[in-house]
């Protein structure tokens, strides 16, 4: 199992079989991590928040830092007409990092590595922003498919090329993350597995190579749920201020 | 030589990994949806409740720490300028206060050296006259002495020359006679006594 670079991914029941249903619930190392980055999340954000000292401490700092972070990046990216969606971004980026970052201790099991957990965020967004573009606009949200100051020959190419790219939203969300996160994953695995099989004369290249790359997860993961959160507020800012 | 052949065996060894990884792998286990419905029903569950707990109870307590710090720290900036300003016009009215003072404290010089020079001026004034009051006085009597002298002496010069007599001789002479004798004598010797 150690060998291959895909079992990492595998997902394994952790005590009995649970099934409402037809559906099987059963907790599983999914489950274990999903439940471990959002009590850490609350943990951290609980204590950050529980003191309100004019001199902020370490905590405190890290989870003002934080708040201040993302709706930064919020007021940026769609305005101040999206501040009641902030809770929601703010909890999908801090998600999406706690989860990805957990990713990265030896011995884990990444979240966000199945496309099964993104897609269902990145479906979740999809949904809930054009529901939103329809309730602000009404019908008036399709006018997002015909671009101003187009010549009306290329105009059905365009619709359709805009109903596609808006369509395939949720994949390239999820896909992104998703893929990402194994790759880079695999990736270690694999330079991991060399290590071993190299011994000690020809170890310690990949080794090396292992260590790089660990940095670069790292900065990935970060990344990933920046990506993320910051293209939910593009999603968000199309469907809060229709441009065309 | 050694390094060629250090990279020669790490180029080869990728060959027998792949062989050896691809014996065991079994595809992607995220295509595998045995635990799909499980990853779902965990996930909204998860996200769900940070979600509710976040935006209900954490996010407002530290979006209101947040909106207390800077209005604290925006009145301790007004406090501060505020004292300044204070500071800056107590500093004035001092500066002021110390000017005035000093102006009223040379014109109180001033008038207290015209004061003492006024009261000297008005003292020299009075002694002087007193002063030729009296010398006028004594001239006066000076005057009045020397106009009643020649009398004086006329007398004493009769009356002595009389009792003279009348020792020498024994007899009584008339005064008249002596003080014409006398009036004649300091007539004529007048002038070598008061030599004026």
């Amino acid at each position: 199992m150690a060998a291959n670079p895909m079992s990492q991914f595998d997902v394994y029941r952790i005590g009995p079989e649970i099934k409402v249903g037809a559906f099987d619930i059963s907790f599983t190392n999914a489950s274990l991590f999903m439940i471990l980055s959002t009590v850490s999340i609350l943990l951290i954000f609980n204590l950050g928040s529980k003191k309100n000292s004019i001199l902020p401490n370490k905590i405190q700092l890290l989870a003002e830092l934080s708040y201040t972070f993302v709706s930064k990046m919020i007021s940026d990216t769609a305005g101040s007409k999206a501040k009641p969606y902030f809770a929601f971004i703010f909890s999908l980026f801090m998600f999406v990092l706690f989860c990805n970052m957990f990713g990265m201790i030896p011995y884990t099991f990444t979240v966000t590595s199945h496309i099964i957990v993104t897609f269902v965020l990145a479906a979740f967004i999809f949904i809930g922003v054009t529901v939103i573009g329809f309730i602000k606009h009404g019908f008036g949200y399709l006018k997002l498919f015909v671009p101003s100051g187009v010549p009306a020959v290329l105009l059905p190419l365009i619709v359709v090329i805009e109903i596609i790219s808006y369509l395939s939203r949720p994949i390239s969300l999820s896909v992104r993350l998703f893929a990402n996160m194994m790759a880079g994953h695999t990736m270690m695995k694999v330079f991991g597995g060399f290590v071993i099989s190299l011994g000690i004369v020809g170890g310690w290249l990949p080794l090396s190579f292992s260590v790089a790359l660990t940095g670069l997860e790292i900065l990935v993961a970060f990344l990933q749920a920046y990506v993320f959160a910051i293209l939910t507020c593009i999603y968000l800012n199309d469907a809060l201020n229709l441009h065309h | 030589m050694v390094k060629k052949i250090y990279f020669q065996s790490i180029f080869f060894s990728f060959f027998f990994i792949k062989e050896a990884f691809a014996a065991e792998s079994g595809g992607m286990p995220q295509l595998n949806p045995e635990f799909w419905v499980s990853q779902i029903f965990w996930l909204v569950l998860t996200f769900g409740i940070m979600y509710l707990v976040l935006s209900k109870l954490i996010l407002p307590k530290i979006s209101n720490n947040l909106e207390s710090r800077k209005s604290q720290i925006l009145e301790n900036i007004e406090a501060a300028e505020k004292q300044r300003e204070d500071s800056d016009a107590k500093l004035k009215e001092y500066d002021e206060i110390i000017s005035k003072s000093k102006l009223e404290a040379n014109s109180i010089f001033n008038q207290a050296r015209e004061k003492a020079l006024k009261d000297i001026g008005a003292k020299r004034e009075v002694l002087d006259k007193q002063i030729d009051n009296e010398i006028a006085e004594a001239e006066k009597e000076i005057d009045a002495l020397r106009k009643n002298a020649p009398d004086k002496i006329n007398k004493i010069a009769i009356e002595t020359s009389s009792e003279l007599l009348q020792k020498l001789i024994g007899a009584e002479v008339n005064n008249s006679s002596i003080s014409a004798i006398v009036d004649d004598l300091s007539k004529r010797n007048g002038d070598k006594y008061y030599g004026n």
